[in-house]
């Protein structure tokens, strides 16, 4: 092991390196960071901004970005309220859904945002920043549009009409936060999809080189189409957890999180150029996010400088990614020197 | 040195060394003070290369350049436009988006306090113009003109620096019509009389003979031959460009094609060109099993056009395709792919490789929907027998797999995207300049794995630009020119002579 082996080793496990220096910098600078009361309230900020991530990782990969996740995730939490609340009116008649129908409705609407955001990338050529950032504006006017703007308070639905039960996903369960539980299921399917299937294998490739993924025969309107669709499914289900974990719905909610998501995968090695990322480094990522923003607050660390500092963080972990790539680039040509 | 023929700038054992291939080879080069200095090869011959060093674009890895017994070094154009070095490229380095005016004056604008000057630069290019016999109006959008025209306003633009003293052509004559090309050639006896010094690069024979001073003939990197243009003849340039002793391994076979079965029948391609003309133009061929069909041409002749209308990268070409005696509708590439065609592009980094990826993922990635269990999860059990299988028939020469892709040479690159092509199990193979930028050992072993290909009953349909190398692999060749088919050869017809003489058939008749 020569010593560029030695530096790559520990360029590929910074973000844990990191992410453990923090923890230990936390549990001294704050006597509350290190308890299990703090460490479950991080994990459920995470889990949100894990989730987000991870759908976004997918379609970094690709080499695009979804500016539109934060709004979808106001969007799907709105429906899910009102549907709660209001129910669902059609000819005078007001149906209301079960729990479980109103959280696959709710999915279902992330997806065919995401649907559109992929159809208008692909068969209309534009550009995946402007057709997301289009959509960010209409799915957040659309959540506003729900209820004019206010609140649906109190999602505890009523007995009488076979709807309660909607809080259970900001719940814990046994002591562990169900948002946790399922941060951790969509981050092994996301996983084992991006590493062990065709699918997965073609995304990953389409971001490396498009043009060649093409003519490999990989069918990259479609990929992306889904990739996007997966993305908006994401972003819904964050709606419904953050939503349950208020047992309220606002249509502001999730303004701005798709920075936070994008942050996550990029801390977590993800590549905005495509072609480059893992689930678990985005998982690591948003843990990083969620400790150093809990733990500044912990530590009394004014909002403000929080934010220069998050600023700060993420652009020095490009930085450093680049470096990584640069250095793999060298290492990759001198194998192939000493090939010769 | 007698005073006709002063030697201006003098290149002095230049190499230069891209990873996987040696471009230059020690080559000495003199480029005669107001003189025509012609530079021919073929393709990859290094002529191109030499010139972008001399006009700072690229830096030699060793040797020394002279201008008028002074060493000079250039480490960017901008270094070498100092020294009255301009360069116009092959392919146009203009802005559509911005008029003839302002793409003539790019980063040489006139001020005016401080202020772009724009009366000046409309009268300055409005002479310019009618000096070339080319009244455009300068705010015509560079985008709205011909290739042809564009093509003069990038020469005009080289005109209006200030003490030019080398102007290097890199086939400025591809896309200008018979009368534009009378105008150029004015242009260039009126540049050389005033002492400045021209390099032309062209594959147009003929031309060279008319306009050239003094020919250079590059091969394989080296500078074969130099001579005056009144000493020679185009027959003696063939020979040169061709040399001699320097031979593939010929496939001898003793098949009767008339028997075999025909594979693949396209008839009456045709590929239109935006604003007018065609890429293709009524192409048809046939190919038989086991059959290797060359396609020689000239740059943008149309070969590659061909496959990308087979491939479905080109839903808007015409004409019928039968395979297996059945009349296919093309559809995206996957489909085709599935129909058994398989096709190595031309330019590998480009079109063949995913950088990002290991190389065992790049072998395996046109077939991995193949290697799934019944949970849709890939096998990788059979994924790695698969790839394992293949890089011991196409030879990669790899320590680890998984090893990233870059880290391969050139040649074996190749290997890796003729063996993703191979993996999906073809048959027929479409190969666009196989042997491309790898070096001579890598070419024959990816000729010896055609063959193998070819003996197998995979029908292969080449594309080389290189005239040894297709007359070495092909049973049979077709070539275009301008579009057109004008030859197809077989047996002892496959001459060097006749293949040059059909690559330039199509644009006699065209301009």
């Amino acid at each position: 092991m020569n010593k560029n082996d030695i530096i790559m080793t520990i360029l590929k496990g910074r973000t844990l390196i990191v992410l453990t220096l923090l923890v230990i910098f936390f549990s001294f600078a704050s006597e509350s960071f290190f308890t299990s009361q703090s460490l479950l309230l991080i994990a459920k900020h995470v889990a949100l901004y894990g989730i987000l991530g991870i759908g976004m990782t997918y379609v970094l990969v690709t080499g695009g970005i979804d500016l539109s996740v934060g709004s979808v995730v106001g969007l799907s939490g709105m429906v899910a309220g009102l549907l709660i609340n209001k129910g669902f009116t059609v000819f005078g008649y007001t149906i209301y859904f079960s729990v479980p129908v109103i959280v696959l409705i709710a999915i279902a609407i992330g997806v065919i945002v995401g649907a559109i955001n992929g159809l208008i990338i692909t068969k209309f050529a534009v550009a995946p920043f402007i057709a997301t950032l289009g959509m960010m504006y209409v799915a957040r006017g659309a959540a506003n549009l729900t209820s004019n703007g206010a609140t649906f308070p109190n999602l505890v639905g009523k007995e009488a009409l076979g709807n309660t039960g909607f809080e259970i996903f900001g719940r814990d369960i046994g002591g562990f936060p169900v948002a946790v539980m399922i941060l951790i299921v969509i981050a092994i399917i996301a996983a084992v999809i991006l590493r062990k299937t065709p699918f997965g294998w073609h995304i990953l490739a389409i971001g490396g080189n498009e043009r060649a993924s093409k003519l490999s025969g990989v069918r990259v309107d479609n990929n992306k189409i889904l990739v996007y669709m997966f993305s908006g499914a994401c972003a819904a289900i964050v709606g419904i957890i953050a939503t349950s974990q208020l047992v309220a719905s606002h249509p502001m909610t999730g303004n701005t999180w798709e920075m936070n998501a994008i942050a996550a995968a990029v801390l977590g090695g993800t590549s905005l150029m495509g072609g480059v990322g893992t689930i678990i480094g985005t998982v690591i990522g948003a843990f990083i996010i969620g400790v150093i923003s809990d733990g500044m607050v912990m530590c009394g660390v004014s909002e403000f400088w929080q934010m220069i500092i998050k600023g700060l963080v993420i652009v020095l972990a490009v930085i450093i990614d680049q470096y990584q790539r640069s250095l793999q680039a060298r290492m990759a040509l001198q194998a192939r020197n000493e090939n010769k | 040195m007698s005073t006709n023929d002063e030697i201006y700038l003098h290149a002095e054992k230049i190499d230069k060394i891209y990873p996987g291939t040696k471009a230059l080879d020690q080559v000495s080069f003199d480029i005669k003070r107001g003189k025509v200095n012609v530079l021919i090869g073929e393709n990859g011959a290094g002529k191109s290369t030499l010139m972008r060093i001399i006009a700072g674009i690229e830096k030699q890895s060793a040797g020394k350049l002279y201008l008028q017994g002074r060493e000079v070094e250039f480490n960017s154009t901008v270094d070498a436009r100092k020294e009255g070095i301009a360069i116009i490229h092959q392919e146009l380095c203009l802005f559509p988006n911005m008029t003839v005016f302002q793409n003539l004056f790019m980063s040489s604008e006139r001020t005016k306090g401080g202020f772009l000057d724009d009366a000046e630069h409309r009268k300055l290019a409005k002479q310019v113009l009618a000096r070339l016999n080319y009244p455009i109006d300068p705010d015509t959008m560079v985008g709205d003109l011909r290739v042809g025209q564009q093509q003069m306003i990038e020469i005009a633009r080289n005109l209006l620096i200030p003490n030019l003293k080398i102007l290097i052509m890199d086939e400025p004559t591809s896309s200008l019509s018979e009368q534009e090309v009378e105008v150029l050639f004015n242009i260039m006896r009126e540049l050389t009389a005033s002492g400045i010094s021209i390099v032309y690069i062209s594959h147009r024979l003929e031309e060279l003979m008319r306009i050239g001073d003094f020919v250079t003939i590059f091969r394989d990197g080296r500078l074969v031959a130099e001579a005056a243009v009144k000493d020679i003849d185009v027959p003696w340039i063939v020979k040169q460009m061709v040399g001699e002793g320097k031979s593939y391994p010929k496939r001898e076979v003793a098949v009767d094609w008339e028997k075999t079965d025909k594979i693949l029948e396209v008839k009456d391609l045709t590929l239109p060109k935006s604003g007018g003309g065609y890429l293709l133009n009524k192409v048809s061929f046939s190919l038989h099993k086991g059959e290797i069909l060359g396609i020689y041409g000239l740059l943008g002749a149309g070969r590659t056009e061909i496959f990308e209308c087979i491939m479905g990268m080109r839903p808007n070409h015409t004409g019928e395709i039968t395979l297996n005696g059945q009349k296919i509708e093309v559809g995206s590439v996957s489909d085709q792919i599935d129909k058994g065609f398989a096709w190595l592009p031309e330019d590998r980094q480009r079109d063949g490789l995913i950088q990002t990826m290991s190389i065992d993922k790049n072998i395996a990635l046109s077939n991995i929907g193949k290697y799934v269990n019944k949970f849709g999860l890939i096998d990788n059990k059979k994924e790695d027998q698969a790839v394992k299988g293949m890089i011991d028939e196409v030879h990669i020469k790899v320590a680890d797999k998984e090893l990233p892709i870059l880290s391969l040479s050139g040649g074996n690159q190749q290997k890796v995207v003729f063996a993703k092509g191979a993996l999906t199990g073809p048959q027929i193979m479409l190969l666009d300049e196989p042997s491309r930028g790898i070096d001579i050992g890598a070419k024959t072993e990816i000729f010896k794995l055609i063959y193998q290909y070819a003996k197998k009953g995979v029908s292969l349909l080449v594309v080389s630009s290189e005239l040894e190398e297709i007359i070495a692999i092909a049973d049979r060749i077709i070539v275009l020119s301008n579009g057109q088919k004008t030859a197809e050869l077989t047996g002892d017809d496959i001459t060097q002579d006749n293949l040059v003489k059909a690559s330039y058939m199509g644009h006699h008749k065209a301009d």
